[in-house]
């Protein structure tokens, strides 16, 4: 509505008209007033007209089905019913943050699950341009899906290595905990307590920390894991979900 | 859950393996898929026009008929597809709503046969989206109200059962009912036609005395119009004792605008009966007999124009407000500029200010009678200014009043956006007790023990079976969702504190009861882990505790398996003892070693609880055992959110 350079152009008009004609100050700001509600009032300039051409021309297709029955370990038709879902919630072919959130979102109606996303949506843009594409979401879950457990584990790691540097900190491990525990949402029994998030890092840090250093590396973390029976067990929990 | 969404359930599970490392206790095994018939093509021949889709788009929504197995009926197996003998168009519609998840309404269609249609595939009207909304509820009121009126024309006849006080209620508000009531109408009329004229002849002067003045003709026939008076006020109040009785609630008649002129009217003729010919009140008495006036308002009862008239200006009472509001300014301003410009001249009429009002008034309201007019030239000038804003204050108010009558007189609009608010709210409430219905139908899931807890579990027939009666196989995938992720938040396998999701009702209960701890300064801190596992464990186990002694609501404040109850049950929670005295949150749920310390010390808070209506899937007693529940959650959910 009232953009800086505009809030400055009009301070300066202010100063000059007061000096020129000697004005009271309450004179001057009742004009200002009606020019700042004239701006409101009148539609947004050019720039919007651009904005919204540009978001009606990214359509993104994607690459062939054989490239991705290729570059994935799904079969013609398990990617035919893949991308039949996906197109049909986002028709352009891309889905951004947003989206993301709130078809996320609809799976947990009692918590806030929009961190989690938040995290979700990094970890399957392996490119980082900000979308995430049919290609992206297939070679995530065919990683999740029909992965080998060393290649599950290193996604796992990925996802909790928020700033992907090789080292999962507490304060990385915090942020995912407590990214999960707001997915349970207030109406829980008993109560989630403030540090409860915290608590189970600890535990988590304790189990996978071998070399007490304060941080996990990939291989602590796939050494931990490998070892763990339940792990192991719930890792192939999802095997037959396409 | 939504059509779209139904299909990235697949990669919301996939994305939980990101909770697996984190988890400390084994996760639920999955559902079962069925057998995969999830690529199938299905063919619906409506009247002969075919429609072919997948069949688990039409899986999405399992309470409408294409959704469940209710559409096996109309199976053929000749041509090995779904015959539906109905409207094709309309049909377009329904399976569109399947494909996007909205549900569009057509506006060429027919309002009650498309509503014929839904009420056949089980879909309910309250799904359309918002881009129809408005136009299929603006249609389907307007064909109620023209099936009411065609309705109300054709009956004549009255219902049978109708008591004395109902039917004298009936005739009097509608005299077409009946003779009587006609001849009643006719009566009253002619009655409160000829006490007004009456009263306007009584003032006449008729003929003179040879040595007096000339008399109103009500002294010079005192007998004539006291009896004609009388015999008109007996009328009214007959008339009005009977509509006192007939009316159903005596209050709200009693308060009613015409109740209150039928009283004003004949009021004064008692209080002359009442009162002595005394000097002192006479004077008072003539005044009264000013309220004989208002039996001409009696008439509104008549004449239905004069009724949207009081209706107009009593809707138009911001503008009239405004109407005098800004002319009282106008008369004050000029009043005071007209009083100083006439001061100085001689023999002015402008002899104070709020002798100016008058002039001002008639000035402005261009009467001029010319009794009080200004001689001064400056007196002249502010006159003169003064008639020509006169007319625009005047002329502006008027226009809005005009067209507000003119409003009223074809649609009654205020009434109608009182109702269209209500049902707005009513279908806000029944979206959100449908959503209310997901979350609730995974506590009921849960409650029912569909949840195999370890993996060694294998599931026999008949838990197959059950699984398959009760929910959809998109259900359970996403229950087995939800169950990992309480699985996942679990700090510790010793401790056992297993957060799960329970329904709002029931958090709010014991958030409350956590949040009143506080207040005594003793409170232990909530960490102490033993009152909490000891509730976890005695939850798994599902012991029965004794009952609070105090407690309000009776068995229903036993074990926490039956909280979740019972939606007779949420209103009778709703008095719980608050006790400051208690030493954890546990209390709630009956320390057996400690049910002296609830005594009456405790104050009792009535918690505002809001009652949510659970829908009665939700089980009333605290053990596990399947009842018809699946049956009714047909009927109930609508997973079309």
């Amino acid at each position: 509505m009232c953009t800086p350079n505009k809030r400055t152009q009009w301070m300066e008009d202010l100063r000059d008209f007061r000096r020129g004609r000697g004005f009271s100050k309450k004179v001057l700001f009742n004009c200002c007033l009606v020019r700042r509600v004239i701006t409101w009032a009148s539609p947004k300039p050019e720039d919007s007209v651009e904005d919204e051409l540009e978001l009606s021309t990214v359509r993104h297709r994607p690459e062939g089905l054989e490239q991705l029955e290729a570059r994935t370990r799904f079969s013609r038709k398990e990617l035919q019913i893949l991308y039949r879902g996906f197109k049909n919630e986002c028709p352009s072919g891309i889905v951004n943050e947003e989206t993301f959130k709130d078809i996320y979102a609809q799976f947990f109606p009692q918590g806030e699950s929009s961190t989690y996303a938040h995290f979700l949506f990094n970890a399957f843009d392996t490119d980082h341009n900000g979308s995430l594409s049919f290609e992206d979401f297939v070679m995530g879950l065919s990683i999740l899906l029909r992965g080998t457990i060393q290649e599950k584990l290193n996604w796992a790691f990925n996802l909790y290595d928020i700033n992907k540097d090789g080292y999962i900190t507490k304060e990385e491990m915090l942020d995912i905990m407590k990214a999960i525990y707001d997915m349970m949402g207030k109406c829980t029994y008993p109560i989630l307590k403030e540090d409860t998030p915290r608590q189970h890092v600890e535990v988590f840090f304790q189990k996978m920390d071998k070399n007490k250093d304060g941080v996990v590396t990939i291989d602590e973390f796939i050494d931990c894991c490998q070892n763990d029976e339940n792990i192991m067990r719930s890792m192939h929990l999802f095997e037959n979900v396409l | 859950m939504a059509a779209g969404v139904a299909a990235w359930l697949p990669f919301a599970r996939a994305a939980a393996i990101g909770w697996m490392p984190v988890a400390n206790l084994p996760m639920p095994v999955a559902p079962a898929g069925k057998n995969k018939r999830q690529d199938e093509m299905i063919i619906l021949n409506v009247s002969g026009r075919r429609f072919e889709t997948w069949r688990n788009t039409l899986d999405r929504y399992p309470d409408t008929l294409l959704g469940s197995s209710e559409k096996e009926f109309f199976y053929n197996e000749e041509t090995k597809e779904y015959f539906f003998d109905r409207d094709p168009d309309v049909f377009r519609s329904v399976l569109n709503f399947y494909r996007t998840g909205k549900l569009h309404y057509p506006r060429y269609e027919c309002i009650s046969s498309y509503d014929e249609e839904l009420a056949f595939f089980g879909i309910i009207s309250e799904i359309i989206g918002d881009c129809c909304y408005e136009e299929y509820k603006d249609r389907k009121r307007e064909n109620a109200e023209r099936l009411m009126d065609d309705q109300e024309d054709n009956k004549d006849a009255k219902p049978p059962n109708m008591t004395c006080r109902e039917t004298m209620w009936r005739a009097f508000e509608n005299p077409h009912t009946s003779t009587m009531a006609l001849v009643f109408y006719y009566v009253t009329g002619f009655f409160i036609a000829v006490s007004v004229i009456t009263n306007v002849v009584e003032t006449v002067p008729c003929g003179t005395s040879p040595n007096q003045k000339e008399v109103p003709c009500g002294e010079r026939y005192t007998v004539a119009f006291f009896c004609m008076d009388t015999a008109c006020v007996m009328i009214f109040t007959v008339e009005y004792l009977m509509r006192l009785f007939a009316a159903p609630s005596r209050y709200r008649f009693m308060r009613s605008v015409m109740s209150i002129i039928d009283v004003v009217a004949i009021l004064p003729y008692y209080i002359g009966l009442v009162m002595t010919d005394n000097e002192d009140v006479s004077g008072a008495f003539v005044t009264l007999r000013v309220f004989r006036v208002f039996r001409i308002f009696k008439f509104s009862r008549h004449s239905q124009g004069l009724r949207i008239l009081g209706y107009t200006l009593k809707s138009c009472a911001s503008e009239l407000g405004f109407l005098l509001f800004s002319l009282t300014m106008a008369i004050i301003i000029f009043a005071t500029v007209m009083f100083y410009a006439e001061k100085g001249s001689s023999s002015s009429k402008f002899t104070s200010i709020p002798a100016s009002f008058w002039y001002t008034i008639v000035t402005m309201t261009t009467l001029g009678y010319g009794d009080m007019v200004p001689k001064t030239i400056a007196g002249k000038i502010f006159g003169s200014i003064c008639s020509l804003s006169g007319v625009l204050v005047i002329a502006l108010p008027v226009p809005v009043i005009v067209s507000n009558f003119s409003r009223i007189y074809h649609q009654n609009q205020r009434a109608d956006k009182r109702r269209a608010q209500k049902m707005q709210k009513a279908r806000l409430a029944r979206i959100r007790i449908s959503k209310q219905g997901t979350s609730n139908a995974f506590l009921h899931s849960k409650r029912n023990g569909l949840f195999s807890e370890a993996p060694e579990f294998t599931s026999s027939t008949e838990e197959d079976q059950r699984l398959n009666k009760s929910t959809s196989l998109l259900e359970s995938q996403h229950h087995h969702l939800l169950h990992c992720l309480e699985k996942t938040t679990v700090t510790s396998p010793l401790n056992y504190i297993n957060h799960e999701f329970v329904d709002q009702q029931y958090y709010q209960q014991s958030y409350l009861e956590a949040g009143l701890q506080n207040y005594p300064s003793r409170s232990p801190s909530l960490s102490s882990r033993d009152g909490v596992s000891g509730t976890c464990c005695t939850r798994r186990s599902k012991k029965q505790h004794a009952p609070l002694q105090n407690a309000s609501g009776p068995a229903h404040m036993q074990p926490l398996t039956q909280v979740h109850a019972h939606p007779r049950g949420l209103q009778e929670l709703s008095t719980i003892h608050i006790q400051p005295l208690s030493t954890s949150r546990s209390s709630l749920n009956m320390r057996v070693d400690e049910p002296a310390s609830l005594n009456c010390q405790s104050s009792q808070i009535t918690t505002a609880i809001i009652s949510i209506p659970t829908p009665p899937v939700t089980t009333s007693d605290g053990d596990a055992h399947l009842r018809a529940g699946p049956a009714h959650q047909n009927v109930v959910k609508v997973s079309a959110l």
